[in-house]
């Protein structure tokens, strides 16, 4: 990549902002499929400006938790709220009832969410795609979301292919349009469903840069990722699930380097 | 090498007159008026550009009424709240499973006689729709609703979950994803089938000869069955199937354009063209694809 991306949260500008600086707050989170017990009690608090990188073997439930962050799964048990809102749910006489579909609209509207396939919208330019959710969702005015589109498409260094449909994008190129994407709406935090992992290996790089600038600027992010360089260079904290529950946390050194569980040895020692 | 169906029929009417001029030197029993014919095909009558024009409007409005009642249908099937399951469940249920000609009798007589509905003789804009027309524009588009559920609802489970998901975690609610993302993206696999539903519409339009409606082949039974033209059956259905083909024509022209606008952005081989669809695709790229 020859453009280097720079300034991303100056294109969209002010992001909202918890009052106490935890973004994340997840306490006793449990989350069923069936008779299969995924999350098994999962607590973790996200402070703002931080990256938090979360690894573990496949099954460890480490994607499934990250859905329920905005809501995309229900949990059974536990509370996860995000700058301070209770995501998907609202207490009533000391339970909890799942939330409206318009109020967890309006929560998932703050989250934003990259996935490991993707999910730009084919029927629609790259720039459109960018466009759609700040007009459908915000109601921002269609000018006003071309121009702030038009930037961030620079930013992340494809401003030649504004008009282009997303099927004649290469991977790489489709993932920094949808970090643009999840960008456009402002939000407090963005999720990242392994974003790399489906990317051909001289793609990799050139996604894990703009995440790198955004993490530099400030974005809040958890990042379900295996990249150890990422981790290394821009995560503030790791987490290791297992089996659904996180078994070991720390600074990215000090978890590679020196690892307490053994899990996490082995688990490791397969990555690196 | 695909089939040419435009080559194909033509052939085949070839044939026919040819036989047919055969058999009549032989016997010399039927006594053409090749006149009936061409006056019908090229100087058509009020009567019969009223049955042609009676024929697309009967058409197009049940098929409109058909799609939206599909996607309603397919909405509903796909619902997760049950009772709105069931009755698109029901729905499809009766309205395929029952004979159209059943549904378009019940509806309008069934209904008139025992004074449940009778559908009244109404004007809209200054054009008269009579009660015939209506029911049988509702039993039409009723009963396409039922076939336009499952072919929409095939065209929504085909969409990626993932683009629902995409729509949701940018904070669109299920209706806005629908409208916006699952739809748009369900339209391109729904307007192939979308296409043989309606060209059979405006063939089924015959249909309504049962409740008296003169369109197109209900006009041409009528020559046939009285005036000047009576019994000359060779001559007018040939024309009457001229009609027809000629808006069936029309109809997958219409349908080409409408598949290329909504190819946009999927890349890959474009839809045929009219000529590739009429006379097959020759391979004049050396038919490599």
């Amino acid at each position: 990549m020859t453009h280097t991306p720079h300034d991303l949260l100056d294109a969209v500008g002010e992001l909202p902002q918890s009052p106490d600086g935890l973004v994340v707050e997840a306490t006793g989170v449990h989350k069923y499929f069936g008779r299969l017990h995924v999350l098994r009690g999962v607590d973790l608090t996200v402070k703002r400006r931080e990256v938090l990188v979360l690894i573990g073997p496949s099954g460890s439930g480490k994607t499934t938790f990250l859905r329920c962050i905005n809501h995309l799964e229900r949990i059974q048990q536990g509370r996860i709220s995000v700058n301070g809102h209770l995501i998907g749910y609202r207490e009533e006489n000391g339970k909890l009832v799942e939330d409206r579909e318009r109020n967890i609209a309006a929560q998932r509207a703050q989250i934003g969410m990259v996935f490991q396939r993707f999910n730009l919208f084919p029927h629609l330019t790259a720039l459109e795609n960018i466009m759609e959710a700040p007009i459908q969702v915000r109601g921002t005015p269609e000018d006003e979301a071309r121009e702030m589109g038009l930037k961030l498409l620079e930013r992340v260094g494809l401003e030649a292919k504004v008009d282009t449909y997303p099927g004649r994008l290469s991977g790489g190129q489709q993932q920094r349009v949808a970090i643009a994407r999840a960008l456009a709406m402002k939000p407090a935090l963005i999720l990242f469903d392994e974003p790399t992992s489906a990317l051909d290996p001289e793609m990799i790089g050139e996604v894990l840069d703009v995440m790198k600038e955004l993490a530099v600027e400030g974005m809040t992010m958890i990042v379900v990722s295996h990249e150890m360089g990422f981790a290394r260079e821009v995560g503030d904290r790791v987490v290791m699930m297992d089996e659904g529950v996180i078994i070991e946390e720390g600074s990215p050194a000090a978890l590679f380097e020196s690892p307490r569980e053994e899990r996490t040895k082995a688990f490791l020692s397969k990555i690196l | 090498m695909r089939p040419r169906p435009a080559l194909l029929v033509g052939a085949v009417l070839l044939l026919v007159v040819l036989l047919a001029g055969c058999a009549s030197q032989n016997t010399g029993q039927y006594v053409y008026n090749w006149s009936i014919f061409w006056d019908s095909v090229l100087r058509p009558s009020p009567r019969i550009v009223n049955g042609i024009w009676l024929t697309v409007a009967i058409a197009v409005t049940s098929q409109v009424i058909g799609i939206i009642l599909g996607v309603l249908g397919a909405l509903g099937r796909l619902a997760r709240f049950r009772p709105a399951r069931y009755a698109a469940n029901f729905y499809v249920w009766i309205f395929r499973g029952t004979p159209l000609l059943v549904q378009i009798m019940f509806l309008y007589y069934g209904l008139l006689v025992t004074h449940i509905y009778s559908w009244p003789d109404l004007s809209l804009l200054g054009i008269a729709l009579p009660s015939a027309i209506q029911a049988g524009i509702f039993a039409l588009g009723v009963n396409e609703g039922a076939y336009m559920t499952e072919i929409v609802r095939a065209g929504i489970l085909s969409v990626d979950p993932g683009q629902l998901e995409a729509a949701r975690s940018l904070g669109m609610t299920y209706p806005k994803a629908m409208r916006r993302i699952v739809l748009p993206q369900a339209a391109r696999v729904v307007v192939p089938p979308l296409g043989n539903e309606f060209n059979n519409m405006l063939k089924t339009t015959s249909l309504l000869v049962v409740v008296a409606v003169p369109e197109l082949f209900v006009t041409f039974s009528q020559l046939n069955g009285s005036g000047p033209t009576s019994f000359h059956p060779f001559e007018l259905f040939l024309a009457c199937a001229v009609w027809f083909l000629l808006l069936t024509t029309i109809w997958s022209i219409i349908q080409a354009v409408i598949e290329r606008r909504l190819g946009r952005g999927f890349g890959g081989e474009s839809p045929p063209g009219l000529f590739d669809r009429l006379f097959g695709r020759f391979s004049s790229s050396g038919g490599a694809h």
